[in-house]
């Protein structure tokens, strides 16, 4: 418990990803088996304690404390875990601290009523941060900001491998991932993947630079349509069926309505979407449903999922990923037309002579959903990661709209003492007024080169109206070039608008703020 | 004859403690006529008094703060000396806080009242331990007075931040540290723990190690963290210790130090939230000031049948020794900042 309570006392105030790599690492040096594979169930979210909730938690405290106490410090402190932890009165103990598995082993081996008396004994041996960190632990969401994949990445790291192959065995593996570590050690052989439906990690495409066209051959490539969706792999052997998204996350608990009918095994590469009579919806569509554990009845039938199949990695149990695009491509209708999944289709081949009837393509494919088309060598292997010169993505240019700056906030890591995150807005007539006002449109932080930055930072703290704690308001006085993929309708928005993947262009030192584009400009935008 | 009662002739004014028989006040938070001071921070020392007492150490940090002030009576008390200003006896004893820090028992006809500034119990390597001193009203501040705020052991906290350098040779740490007192601390501190690498030093903490040092305070290989190329960090800081006030490190400043890892040395740190809202990402909660159980057990050492608390989490304390069967009561004075120091 203590090496675990220690990451997780570190990884809350660590903002950078590098030093989150490097502290997980060390832990799994230090942590002992099975201990540290418990410490990476927690990580990833894999553990779950049913017995012990928010309410047992107070209950333990108030007849620790004195309830006045308890609410003025819970008041002060703001979080219930914490505030039990810092203040559960501390006996002189000797008594070693449970390891993780003894946590975990107790814990689900327990009666309901039993594990309150449990937990408190174990609170009477800890210290604060250990205290902490199981309160933490036990009563679920870690909240440290790590994802799971990161905890890979870090375990990755550990070991001295790539994180394609722990994603590729992850599925595979139960808690507290024994054999896996084993494996890592080199103590143990690889563990198995049989009968299992894992995760085989993805093939990513590098963008396309411009003028970098002009070195392609067009007869080497084949191009299809980047669908404006979320790329998943739907893997399914042993008669079990799993959703993935592309870094690995199961997230099928909330897409039966594309899992339930799968009877094949295999594994596909495709991209989901929000498909209704045949139409790919807007992304914002298939927003409404990511992000979450179950789904209800009217989700389903508001924005039903769909699955737009590119490749096929393995059919039944037959490993395709060695052979070229173009066989896997035959292979890939042979086997739609074999199975006939429902919510499903092939992504169409675009056929074109040469790269400028594709550039004509690409760019009236404004207003579809796709983001623009894919070139995929016909002779390329399916490999994991982003392989160099296999496949691309050319991007449509992005829309750009002249914003006005409002407010910045300071960066974190590196960049905590710049103002680096900024708030920009668009003019319109005050509703209430009838005035010109700006209102914000979106949020970048990205899109500037170092220098920029430094002349950004220095002009935000020459031209600061407000402060709010890391925010400063500035005067309507610096115009900023904002580029973006598409705009949509946001009520969650004073705008109404949102956009997709803001970044700053260009900073317009020489434009007058006035002469900024309105609101009504971004409005005609909307897809 | 009875003793009078000490609200008979202490009073809050706008100005502060008030010690009517004497005509003088203690930790005044303004200038005034004759002011007796604690310690040196500068919410309790402020210039401008015509007439001070207090240590020798607390007068020359003054000096270094606000310049030699000529005009000025100044009257230096060693510990354990008495003084009478008018109708009233005043006495300095060691309160742990800072350097040069006291605590000023003050008589007048029999009745005795401790007015005890800041103060710490822990042993701290820069200053004098606190002293108990029995009275009939113990006057102390509640800057942690809930029981959310106990300190860890300082050792156990150098040793975390010694493990982290450790971990990351590539980048700096950086601490953030009030000028009096806790900077000079973390430097003792850390050189008990056998870090004998220089220690880099933000300008503004520069004056007050050099008079630690002048008073016997050893602080091993102390430098300047001056800037080196404009704009771009100094890679020979990599795998070093900075100290600077905590304002410093998210201003320009901070932009010579490589990939800082920002830490701060307070007591406010034991709450995270807290810590995270300031950007720090190495907490240590080291103090100068009484902790929560510290609070309470000095109240029983003094075994003071009252207690009047200046400032801080005062209703919490108030709630605590009340059911302890002593009397106490909340002065809310305002003018002393918490923020920083603690």
């Amino acid at each position: 418990m203590k090496p675990f309570a220690a990451l997780l006392d570190r990884l809350i105030y660590t903002p950078s990803r590098n030093a989150k790599v490097a502290l997980i690492a060390e832990y799994f040096r230090q942590a002992p088996d099975p201990d540290r594979g418990w410490g990476l169930a927690a990580l990833t979210g894999g553990l779950d304690f049913k017995g012990v909730k928010a309410g047992t938690v107070r209950g333990l405290a108030m007849e620790r404390v004195d309830p006045t106490l308890f609410a003025w410090s819970y008041d002060f402190v703001g979080d219930l875990a914490e505030t039990t932890a810092l203040i559960w009165p501390e006996r002189l103990s000797n008594r070693a601290w449970p390891g993780l598995s003894e946590v975990v082993d107790r814990l689900s081996g327990a009666q309901r009523s039993e594990a309150p008396e449990i937990v408190a004994d174990w609170l009477d041996t800890l210290d604060a941060t250990g205290r902490w960190a199981l309160l933490k632990l036990i009563t679920g969401g870690l909240r440290v900001g790590v994802s799971a994949r990161l905890a890979k990445v870090a375990l990755a790291a550990y070991a001295d491998a790539e994180p394609a192959e722990i994603e590729e065995l992850w599925h595979g593996l139960e808690p507290p991932y024994t054999e896996l570590f084993a494996w890592l050690d080199g103590d143990g052989p690889r563990p198995s993947l049989e009968d299992k439906p894992v995760f085989r990690p993805a093939m990513l495409a590098h963008p396309l630079e411009e003028g970098e066209i002009a070195g392609l051959d067009a007869a080497a490539y084949v191009a299809e349509w980047k669908w404006d969706g979320i790329r998943v792999q739907i893997s399914s052997r042993g008669g079990e069926t799993r959703l993935y998204s592309r870094t690995g996350d199961d997230i099928g608990r909330a897409f039966p309505d594309v899992l339930d009918h799968v009877t094949f095994e295999g594994v596909l590469d495709g991209e989901l979407l929000v498909v209704i009579e045949g139409e790919v919806r807007p992304f914002n569509e298939l927003q409404q449903r990511l992000n979450r554990k179950t789904v209800t009845g009217a989700m389903l039938k508001k924005y039903p999922a769909f699955v737009r199949l590119y490749d096929i990695l393995f059919d039944g149990r037959e490993d395709l990923r060695a052979l070229a695009f173009s066989e896997r491509r035959n292979r890939l209708e042979g086997f739609y037309a074999r199975a006939a999944p429902r919510r499903m289709d092939v992504s169409q081949v675009v056929e074109f002579r040469d790269f400028a009837e594709l550039e004509a393509l690409r760019v009236s494919s404004r207003g579809t959903a796709t983001e623009g088309l894919m070139l995929k060598r016909q002779d390329s292997p399916y490999v994991a990661g982003r392989p160099k010169g296999l496949w691309y993505k050319w991007k449509r240019g992005p829309l750009t709209l002249d914003t006005v700056l409002m407010y910045a906030q300071r960066g974190h890591g590196k960049r905590s003492s710049f103002y680096s995150d900024f708030t920009f807005g668009a003019w319109r007539s005050s509703p209430e007024t009838g005035e010109d006002e700006v209102v914000p449109v979106g949020k970048a932080y990205f899109g500037f080169t170092d220098e920029d930055l430094k002349h950004l930072d220095k002009w935000v703290r020459d031209h600061t109206l407000h402060r709010y704690g890391p925010v400063r308001e500035v005067e309507r006085g610096l115009v900023l070039e904002v580029a973006f993929d598409s705009v949509h309708r946001s009520p969650r928005h004073k705008s109404g608008v949102a956009m997709r993947f803001p970044r700053i262009a260009r900073i317009r030192w020489d434009k007058p703020p006035g002469e900024a584009d309105r609101l009504e400009t971004l409005e005609r935008l909307i897809e | 004859m009875t003793a009078p009662k000490p609200e008979s002739w202490i009073e809050v004014r706008p100005t502060g403690l008030y010690v009517r028989p004497g005509d003088f006040h203690v930790d005044p938070t303004r200038a005034v006529g004759r002011a007796v001071i604690t310690h040196g921070h500068a919410d309790h020392a402020r210039a401008g008094h015509a007439a001070v007492a207090a240590t020798a150490e607390t007068l020359a940090i003054m000096a270094v703060r606000y310049g030699a002030e000529p005009e000025q009576a100044k009257q230096a008390l060693l510990p354990g000396a008495m003084l009478s200003i008018g109708d009233v006896s005043v006495t300095l004893y060691p309160a742990g806080h800072v350097l040069g820090s006291a605590q000023v028992l003050l008589e007048h006809k029999g009745s005795r009242v401790v007015v005890s500034g800041d103060y710490k119990r822990r042993q701290d390597p820069t200053c004098a331990p606190f002293e108990p001193v029995p009275c009939d009203v113990f006057v102390t501040e509640a800057t942690f007075g809930l029981p959310v705020f106990r300190h860890p052991d300082d050792r156990d906290e150098i040793a975390k931040l010694l493990n982290s350098v450790r971990m990351f040779p590539d980048r700096c740490h950086v601490i953030g540290a009030y000028a009096l007192g806790k900077a000079q601390r973390m430097i003792a501190l850390l050189r008990e723990a056998g870090w004998d690498r220089p220690i880099y030093l933000h300008g503004a903490l520069q004056n007050l190690c050099d008079l630690y040092r002048a008073h016997g305070v050893d602080l091993g290989d102390l430098r300047p963290a001056t800037a080196g190329q404009k704009g771009v960090p100094r890679d020979d800081f990599k795998g070093e210790i900075v100290l600077a006030p905590p304002s410093a490190i998210a201003d320009r400043w901070g932009r010579r130090l490589p990939d800082p890892v920002v830490c701060m040395a307070s007591g406010w740190m034991r709450v995270r939230q807290r810590a995270k809202q300031r950007g720090v990402e190495l907490p240590l909660i080291i103090s100068d000031h009484a902790d929560w159980d510290e609070l309470l057990q000095t109240v029983e050492d003094v075994d003071a049948p009252e207690v009047w608390i200046t400032h801080g989490r005062e209703e919490a304390l108030v709630h605590a020794i009340t059911a302890t069967g002593r009397r106490a009561r909340a002065l809310s004075m305002v003018g002393y900042d918490e923020e920083e120091g603690a």
